[in-house]
């Protein structure tokens, strides 16, 4: 694994150690050889408590802090110039209509406050061509985030963007993005995230001392960057960082996505996501207008890169799933593929079941019940279904949703079919994980009676389905006629069990001639004439031919391990390795040397597949008006990029700005403080109805940050674990991790029940007061308190409890709608929850409420609080509320006498003092009177 | 007759062992679940403990690997702050002090010089509970006999590490011939204290008292106290001089006493 190579290894919006285990060991052997390790969390984890460094930082300000070193690397001149100048946008001279959140107070040019979307017109270069905003070509290629993203093509070549090797240029994207996060001053880190500005600047300083030509650091992240309202932008302004110190494309460098789940990656590849496409070809889209194949295929072929080969993926993949009923003169079986009529994510999907407009749902592998947040919502549009189908090892809570605590199962219409399902051992495929590897296992037993693996009941439900529909002449039924289905497995025994071969799907993934049948060895042999079929292209090479199954090998060495099962795109390690050398393709130095030029051979070599077509000369220049790789010189390491480089300045992609910007999670006890006017995400996806109700910035009523997270012990939503005596014992029961000040604030003992509320439900846990979690100081005085909560329970298994998912809300980023269930808001109070912990959330909502399909709401009003214009003051009266409700701790007389948990727990004395300290403190302030009787009747 | 109880010599002369590193340790469990599952131990009890995050408690007769978590957080200097994991196990002393308390001769020392109990042989009259000085050996209640780690015993004699071993993700516990993984100790303990790190070796170099070497030794960032082992163990046979001395003297004392009372009678 690259990891070890590491000079650096900052671990952030992530518990590595405790959910990603195997994978630490590279950290642990990095360790060895003299690497340094930060961890930057809001709890002191398993993680932090190996690693050299930890830093706390409050829940949802990870902008801040990125930004905050962002600005450190620009305002010392600490970036690495060669490789910023060459392989970044750095140099590229941004239009002029252009404006950043620093003039605008927090929003970018192109925000539009009713619909609550950005047009991004102006967030691209300035051309040579001299054309700018009202180019009708422009025009018709942007608009809003639901055209496609915008690059410089033109259908003679990418036009050619103006640049200033020289960096003088006020407009360069370096200079735009310095003045962006020109706040983001150590001080500011300081009162945003809380954390002190030494631990920050150390944490500048590492990575300034280990980034360069000969030293390398590379940034780790997993859910606690991608579950929030800004979730995309978290990790590009881990991007944007890694590309200023020329870390990317480099062993040991770049960013690792920790992926938390056994094949999430694989799911993302051959896209479970709604609007994605095997190999991350994107779905058609009615609001884009993509109506016939022409259409489709104009908005994504890029006119330079690698996506320039989209037409030959696109027409394979049609090739393989409707075989000789995909031709030329039929789009390639286009009108078969469903269209996206706006987001149908998770959350939509949701309310729309909840308003009664969904008939059945079928769950592999996901149990909503416990793992979706606002659970009390999720479980009660359930009740409206007409059908559910849920295939697991053990009777979920979704399984079980009609006979839950609260439930009354004769009122409910829905009919379970609960099917059992084989085990890992019991079943033949593979697993994509983390650095995109892709792990062939072996079925190891048969699964006992009638479990049987997901690729069979698919298999078999299509099967059926062709079946059903064989004789049908009506032209709708086409799709499911001409799909290709030839998965018989050869071995009897497996047929018995109406088992397909997995090895024949993996076939159709990797891709073939039609003709002669032959394994693709390489996704440069897909064509768009129709005579290849691939079932995802980025897979194409994995089985170069039947006897070559190359997730298969497991031999390792100790370092890029070429021949350990296969990793896409055709077994490069590492993405965008040209990076790895200099412009003229020499290794930036001996110690980090990955791939090079081989003058003599003509060619890309190294110890890892070269991330570049192999024989492109590092001094090749692009003719004018050359497309495809062609459009791109021989020093441009980013292939899929339009212009070949990083952007530090997004052109393309994200829909919530070009640049990262700090804004609060949208719920938050404080204020932004750098933007009070723009207090979240502006484009963020919100639902606001009276089964999501959200708290309001600094109610005192929630005024403590929660996050939830992962144990070890325990996998997602425990429907595995919690069911196996072995893993039950370690974490028997459900609890709340809170500092030893909050415990004395609130009253709360070790051990001892403690309920969590917000206007969502409320759960009941036991408290673990525990000195790993402390009180944050946010500037001068301020302290916020924060507490965790792991996820894992549910009211099925062998150990059970409250899911903690019922406090979140729905709400979602703009980009990919993911949920933000990493920072909300909550009150805790000792003792035990009252019956009806799942709030109103059974209720039909009023039609008026209701939005089509459940798409989510943005623009106009925000939250319950009234129209854009009212917001600030609100957000003026917030905060007067968060000053007065500012608990007046003496932390140094805590912290005198707290050197362990225990000493803490017998401190119950002190905690009642405090309490009536409180309480009084209360009465004086009428407005404080909520926080004496922390529930949900006061809320309603 | 075969006899049972006999001591089989060692394959090697200073046998397999574990060697556990606990500064590598992120207190997974996983070695609790694969000890467990590869041994057949029931689960204990489901209780949140409140002590950190171990809700095991200690070695048992049916928990035969136990994770100790200690957590010394520091308000005053958080840099100070340490979360330290540590999984225990039974150590496969030298002069093993349930070997030596045991009466019936149920407990060996193997051919893989590993301190064996043979349930079989095993009348669990518990004298060996008392007699590990380091709390290792329980009553298994299901069986009443006594129980600990067997080293993976049946996996050994199949070529195969013990399964907390093979299932440890970051190597913090390791397996193989003591020999070598006293040498690689103290080549991590050099290569830890060159990163000027405080490390320790636990149950090696003989500096143990009467226990002698341990086949199960550790490396501790801590005085061996703070993960809940004793500094200078200490066995039955330790106190057996100084018992028979004040015995002998005792029997002296009452004899003189008794002469002095019944002598003028008779």
């Amino acid at each position: 694994m690259d990891l070890e190579k590491s000079d650096l290894i900052v671990i952030q919006g992530s518990n590595f150690a405790e959910n990603h285990p195997v994978g630490f060991r590279f950290v642990t052997r990095a360790q060895a050889r003299g690497a340094k390790v930060i961890h930057i969390d809001p709890r002191f984890t398993r993680t932090s408590a190996l690693a050299d460094t930890y830093v706390p930082i409050r829940s949802g300000s990870d902008i801040a802090f990125t930004g905050g070193i962002i600005n450190y690397v620009l305002q010392n001149e600490a970036y690495f110039k060669e490789y910023v100048l060459h392989y970044t946008n750095a140099s590229f001279i941004v239009d002029e209509n252009f404006a950043d959140t620093e003039d605008l107070d927090g929003v970018f040019s192109g925000f539009d406050a009713e619909s609550g979307k950005y047009d991004t017109k102006t967030w691209r270069y300035e051309y040579e061509d001299g054309l700018q905003g009202e180019d009708a070509a422009w025009q018709s290629r942007s608009k809003t985030e639901d055209a496609p993203a915008e690059g410089g093509s033109t259908t003679k070549g990418t036009r050619k963007a103006k640049r200033d090797m020289t960096l003088q240029h006020p407009r360069c994207a370096i200079n735009l993005l310095k003045k962006h996060f020109a706040r983001y001053t150590p001080e500011m880190v300081e009162s945003i995230c809380g954390s002190p500005k030494e631990k920050f600047l150390e944490v500048c300083q590492a990575f300034v001392e280990n980034s360069g030509r000969e030293k390398t650091a590379v940034y780790c992240y997993a859910m606690g960057w991608a579950q929030h309202t800004v979730g995309v932008q978290n990790i590009r302004a881990a991007a944007t960082l890694q590309a200023l110190l020329g870390n990317t494309g480099r062993p040991g460098g770049g960013i690792m996505a920790l992926r938390g789940h056994a094949s999430i990656q694989g799911s993302t590849d051959i896209a479970t996501l709604y609007d994605l496409l095997p190999g991350y070809i994107k779905m058609p889209s009615i609001e884009r207008g993509e109506t016939d194949f022409a259409a489709w295929k104009k908005n994504w072929t890029q006119t330079c890169g690698w996506w320039s080969n989209w037409p030959k993926y696109a027409v394979s993949l049609l090739k393989a799933w409707y075989g000789d009923a995909a031709r030329a003169d039929n789009d390639w079986a286009f009108d078969y593929l469903p269209k996206n009529t706006g987001d149908h994510s998770h959350q939509p999907l949701f309310f729309t079941m909840k308003d009664g407009g969904i008939e059945g749902l079928t769950l592999f592998g996901q149990n909503p019940a416990v793992g979706g947040q606002n659970a009390g919502l999720q479980r009660a549009a359930m009740e409206r279904l007409d059908y559910l189908v849920v295939r697991d090892l053990f009777e979920t809570e979704s399984a079980a949703f009609w006979k839950r605590e609260g439930a009354d199962p004769t009122k409910i219409k829905t009919e379970v079919f609960f099917l059992p399902c084989a085990g890992v051992a019991e079943k033949a495929g593979t697993f994509t994980n983390t650095m995109r590897l892709v792990q062939f296992h072996e079925k190891a037993v048969q699964p006992p009676d009638d479990a049987r693996s997901e690729t069979q009941y698919c298999y078999e439900l299509g099967k059926r389905m062709k079946a059903l529909y064989a004789n049908s002449t009506d032209p709708k039924d086409r799709p499911i006629i001409d799909m290709t289905w030839d998965y018989e497995s050869d071995d009897e025994q497996e047929r018995k069990l109406g088992e397909p071969d997995v090895e024949k799907i993996m076939r159709e993934i990797n891709g073939f001639d039609i003709a002669s049948g032959a394994h693709v060895k390489n996704f440069t042999e897909l064509k768009d004439d129709g005579s290849t079929a691939a079932g995802a292209w980025i897979y194409s090479g994995y089985f170069p031919s039947p006897d070559q199954n190359l997730t298969r090998r497991r031999k390792g060495d100790d370092w890029v391990s070429p021949e350990w099962a296969w990793a896409w795109p055709l077994n490069r390690r590492n993405l965008y390795n040209r990076a790895s050398a200099d412009p003229d393709g020499k290794p930036w130095s001996e110690r980090k040397a990955l791939i090079w030029w081989d003058e003599a051979a003509a060619k890309w070599t190294g110890h890892d597949v070269p991330d570049f077509p192999v024989g492109k000369s590092p001094t090749f220049k692009a003719k004018e008006g050359a497309t495809g790789m062609d459009g791109h010189d021989g020093d441009a390491p980013f292939i899929m990029q339009e212009y070949g480089v990083a952007e530090i300045f997004g052109v393309q992609g994200t829909v919530d700005g070009p640049f990262p910007t700090h804004y609060e999670p949208k719920e938050s006890p404080v204020v932004n403080a750098l933007y009070p006017r723009t207090q979240t995400n502006p484009v963020l996806k919100e639902w606001r109805r009276r089964d999501n109700p959200y708290h309001a910035i600094g109610d005192p009523k929630y005024p403590y940050i929660v996050s939830t997270y992962r144990l070890t012990e325990h996998h997602l939503s425990g429907a595995m674990t919690r069911w196996l005596p072995w893993l039950a014992e370690l974490q028997p029961e459900l609890f709340v991790e809170i500092s030893p000040e909050l415990a004395v604030e609130r009253g709360i003992r070790n051990g001892d029940w403690a309920t969590v509320t917000t206007a969502r439900g409320e759960i009941e846990l036991k408290a673990l007061v525990t000195g790993r979690i402390a009180p944050l100081r946010l500037g001068k005085g301020r302290f916020v308190h924060q507490i965790g909560i792991p996820m894992h329970w549910g009211s099925q298994g062998v150990v059970v409890g409250d899911s903690p998912n019922v406090l979140p809300p729905l709400v979602a980023d703009p980009n990919v709608s993911i949920h933000e269930g990493k920072a909300f808001t909550a009150n805790i109070r000792p003792g035990r929850r009252s019956a009806a912990h799942e709030g109103p959330m059974n209720q039909d909502v009023p039609q008026s409420e209701r939005t089509p399909l459940g798409a989510p709401q943005r623009g106009g009003k925000i939250g319950q609080a009234g129209a854009v214009e009212s917001v600030f003051e609100q957000i003026l009266s917030a905060q007067s509320v968060t000053a007065a409700s500012t608990k007046v701790h003496d932390l140094a007389a805590y912290s005198s006498d707290i050197d362990g948990r225990d000493r803490t727990v017998n401190a119950i004395e002190d905690a009642h003092q405090f309490r009536d300290a409180a309480q009084m403190a209360d009465d004086e302030n009428a407005t404080q009177n909520t926080r004496a009787t922390p529930s949900r009747e006061t809320q309603a | 007759m075969i006899d049972l109880t006999n001591t089989v010599a060692a394959a090697d002369s200073d046998g397999y062992g574990f060697f556990t590193d606990v500064t590598l340790c992120i207190g997974c469990k996983a070695c609790e679940v694969a000890c467990k599952q590869w041994n057949e131990l029931p689960a204990d009890g489901y209780r949140l403990s409140g002590e950190s995050y171990d809700n095991t408690g200690a070695l048992s007769g049916t928990s035969w690997r136990h994770v100790a978590f200690v957590e010394q957080m520091d308000r005053e200097t958080p840099a100070d702050s340490r979360w330290m994991m540590m999984s225990d196990v039974c150590k496969h002393c030298t002069n093993a002090g349930c070997l030596e308390a045991c009466p019936t001769g149920a407990i060996i020392r193997n051919e893989f010089n590993n301190v064996y109990v043979q349930p079989d042989v095993c009348n669990g009259c518990g004298y060996c509970v008392p007699s590990c000085p380091f709390g290792v050996i329980a009553i298994q209640p299901k069986y009443g006999t006594a129980a600990k780690c067997t080293l993976c015993y049946d996996r050994q004699k199949d070529g195969l590490e013990p399964a907390c071993a093979k299932s440890c993700p970051t190597d913090s516990i390791t397996f193989g011939k003591v020999s070598e993984l006293k040498d690689r100790a103290r080549d991590r303990v050099e290569q830890l204290q060159a990163q000027g790190k405080n490390v320790q070796l636990y149950g090696l170099d003989e500096n143990m008292g009467a226990v002698g070497d341990l086949n199960a030794f550790f490396l501790l960032p801590d005085r061996p106290e703070v993960f809940g082992l004793p500094s200078k163990p200490v066995l039955p046979s330790t106190f057996q001089p100084a018992a028979y001395t004040s015995g002998a003297v005792a029997f002296v004392a009452l004899a003189a006493v008794a002469w002095r009372l019944f002598a003028g009678r008779a």
